[in-house]
């Protein structure tokens, strides 16, 4: 059984190995091996010339890999928290994210910043951020977030190998969680960039999802099929590039679509969901699209935060509220139905 | 301790090989070696095609055929010496107010002034001529060129970076980052700010308390020295030693020079609301042409001939650059999805389809 933590690092260590122009990091990534230690051994067995420790400086460690990378190195960085990459964020959206578009594509920037991201984990007031729509927002970047093991693994190999720079956003809930597979030999590349993931098959409803919300998804999908709703569970994998394809299709052929994500609901990638389900699958639409997600509040206090996260109640509650006639279901705003 | 901090600190005044007039400056011994006349002369030549060519682009926004256009005149000596001091490898990292420059460096005037102009956002080919796009926000280049410098580092290419930033620019964090990534790190980068002392409005005395910003080196332990940034054989001598201090893998090197900017931060600015003529005068008896055209002159090292004869081929250079410039540039609204990404998205390609469109709808039209 091996975790999330133990497929990210696999993934570093092999494209290291394979690519010596492979450079890892940032802050704590050495002889500590992160803090939550993904780049464990990466300094013992490459050296320090390959993986090392920078100055506390996240705009820094960004615009020395732009350097790098225009310089013919492939640099991965590690930003430690969500919130700790905002002093980057000039970096990434004015640098990082446009110099080959600047350049008429004269340079372009293989660069990797790896973000522990999101919450779940009773962490502290800026460890907890859903991050991703900011990136996602910037046109140049590329935006990818496992679920599962295997996809940890392979989408970082996807990432490193990527001539454009890649936000991967890794769900720190997930971390620790398992796969079936007895040891990491068993992972594999599967499939690239822009290609969504139907987790679960199903035939009444369309649950959107990606990174930490995936599961939330799957455990709610198991618990609706008492409540007599057979759903399809879509894991997006990568945010941009974007599989409307993949979407699209499951939507028309469920008529029904609730999009799952962590991040607070306004003016997130949620809604960007939202708003191209119903662009494409207007006319195979029994309901609206609704969207389950995270508060419009600043991320709350460990003790807190149970009451802001989706979880399978939540997605079940809005189940119920797609409407299943011509009868609009005001329920949810308190009033008559 | 004590001795390496001496080391790091900057001249108690700034470095000058020549005074106000023109003549070498007496006494004390010059800490760097002078430069070769004949390095000196291509300075002059690149100053007078320089300053000819800000005069021509300063036209041309009034023309309408650039939008906007920062001008370096009065900063000539930094410009050129910036360029002169490296060789053809080595990296330069170059703010909006470096196209003299960049011209100096052999890049073609049309393509420096793309930016400009509004019809790219980076002209010419920065692989070709190991210049990076002109950056237009603050510092943010200063990072990039330690990278960079550090890549050629493990390379083992011998070659440097020089980054420019104004005085307002060492405000902000990526400066401040940037000195101590390249120290760490012994990036071979030389910093090179000129301290021309405004930030649009802001005078110098607003961005920072420090003895000088050459000041800020010590604080990461990057050597400093300061310059006067009209005299040219100054500017010179100061960098060749900068540079060579990088080269050598002693780490990255900070210069500041002080010279000052004669005109407004762009067209679309106005001096006169922050400063005086008084001011502005006292600065243009210390004009970096006319001192090293002095110097020169006095030394043997340069004819009346060689004035006219460059003069006449600024002139040249400047009426072609009109020519070329009084002609539209040609667009390619479609290409605007080709470099988002390595290959375009779905998404960009519908995109493209509907400007596609919107063009040919609107030509139908027209």
């Amino acid at each position: 059984m091996i975790t999330m933590a133990q497929a990210l690092n696999t993934a570093l260590r092999e494209a290291m190995d394979e690519d010596e122009r492979v450079l890892v990091f940032g802050e704590d990534v050495g002889a500590l091996g992160g803090v939550f230690r993904i780049t464990d051994g990466l300094t013992a067995k490459f050296g320090e010339d390959r993986c090392f420790d920078t100055p506390l400086a996240e705009a820094g460690i960004a615009g020395f890999a732009v350097g790098m990378a225009m310089g013919g190195f492939r640099p991965v960085i590690e930003m430690q928290f969500d919130a700790f990459a905002y002093p980057a964020f000039e970096q990434i959206a004015s640098h990082v994210a446009k110099m080959r578009n600047r350049t008429r594509g004269r340079i372009g920037l293989p660069i990797v910043i790896r973000i522990p991201y999101a919450g779940g984990i009773g962490g502290v007031e800026h460890h907890c951020d859903s991050s991703e729509g900011y990136y996602a927002h910037t046109p140049g970047l590329k935006v990818v977030t496992p679920a599962t093991v295997e996809d940890a693994y392979s989408l970082l190999r996807e990432a490193i190998d990527d001539p454009d720079p890649v936000v991967f956003m890794e769900p720190k809930k997930l971390y620790w969680s398992k796969s079936d597979l007895p040891d990491v030999a068993g992972l594999a590349r599967t499939e690239p960039f822009g290609r969504a993931a139907v987790r679960r098959p199903g035939r009444d409803v369309t649950l959107v999802a990606y990174g930490p919300s995936v599961p939330v998804a799957l455990d709610a999908a198991e618990a609706a099929k008492e409540e007599g709703w057979d759903a399809e569970v879509v894991d997006l994998r990568t945010i941009v590039p974007f599989d409307d394809a993949t979407v699209a299709a499951s939507v028309r052929r469920t008529g029904r679509c609730v999009v799952v994500s962590e991040a607070a609901g306004f003016a997130g990638v949620g809604a960007e969901i939202a708003a191209r389900v119903q662009e494409r699958c207007f006319h195979s639409l029994h309901a609206p699209v609704l969207r389950v997600s995270g508060l419009d509040i600043p991320y709350p206090p460990p003790m807190l935060e149970h009451h802001h996260l989706p979880d399978v109640d939540r997605v079940l509650d809005t189940l119920d509220r797609l409407q299943r006639d011509d009868r609009p279901d005001m329920r949810h705003l308190g009033g008559a139905a | 301790m004590t001795g390496r901090v001496a080391e790091l600190l900057p001249s108690a005044e700034p470095v000058r090989f020549l005074t106000d007039d023109g003549a070498a400056v007496r006494g004390r011994r010059p800490r760097h070696p002078l430069p070769e006349p004949e390095l000196l002369r291509r300075a002059y030549r690149a100053m007078v095609i320089g300053r000819r060519f800000d005069a021509q682009a300063t036209a041309l926004t009034k023309q309408g055929r650039l939008a906007v256009y920062p001008s370096s005149h009065g900063q000539e000596a930094c410009q050129v010496g910036a360029v002169l001091a490296l060789d053809e490898g080595d990296w330069f990292f170059p703010t909006y107010r470096e196209s003299v420059a960049l011209v100096t460096r052999g890049i073609d005037p049309v393509e420096v002034l793309a930016l400009l102009r509004g019809s790219e956002h980076c002209g010419y080919d920065p692989e070709r001529h190991h210049v990076a796009p002109q950056c237009t926000p603050l510092a943010t280049q200063t990072v990039h060129a330690a990278g960079l410098a550090y890549a050629e580092r493990r390379k083992g290419t011998g070659r440097v970076a020089l980054v420019c930033v104004g005085d307002g620019a060492t405000s902000e964090g990526d400066f401040h980052e940037a000195l101590n990534f390249a120290a760490v790190f012994k990036a071979p980068v030389v910093f090179f700010v000129q301290n021309n002392q405004y930030a649009i409005s802001v005078p110098l005395e607003r961005q920072t308390a420090a003895p000088s910003l050459a000041h800020k080196g010590i604080g990461y332990g990057v050597r400093s020295e300061r310059v006067d940034g009209n005299d040219p054989v100054a500017v010179l001598a100061v960098l060749a030693a900068a540079v060579e201090h990088a080269r050598s893998g002693e780490g990255p090197f900070l210069v500041e020079a002080h010279t000052y900017r004669l005109e407004s931060h762009t067209n679309a600015d106005d001096a006169s609301r922050y400063r005086t003529d008084a001011e502005a005068e006292q600065w243009r008896r210390r004009d970096p042409v006319t001192r090293l055209e002095r110097y020169l002159r006095r030394r043997g090292h340069l004819s009346a001939a060689d004035i006219s004869a460059w003069y006449a081929e600024a002139e040249e250079f400047a009426g072609r650059l009109r020519d070329r410039m009084n002609t539209d540039p040609e667009l390619a609204p479609l290409g605007l999805f080709d470099h988002v990404y390595g290959t375009p998205t779905p998404q960009l390609e519908e995109q493209r389809a509907l400007l596609r469109a919107e063009i040919e709808a609107e030509e139908a039209l027209s």
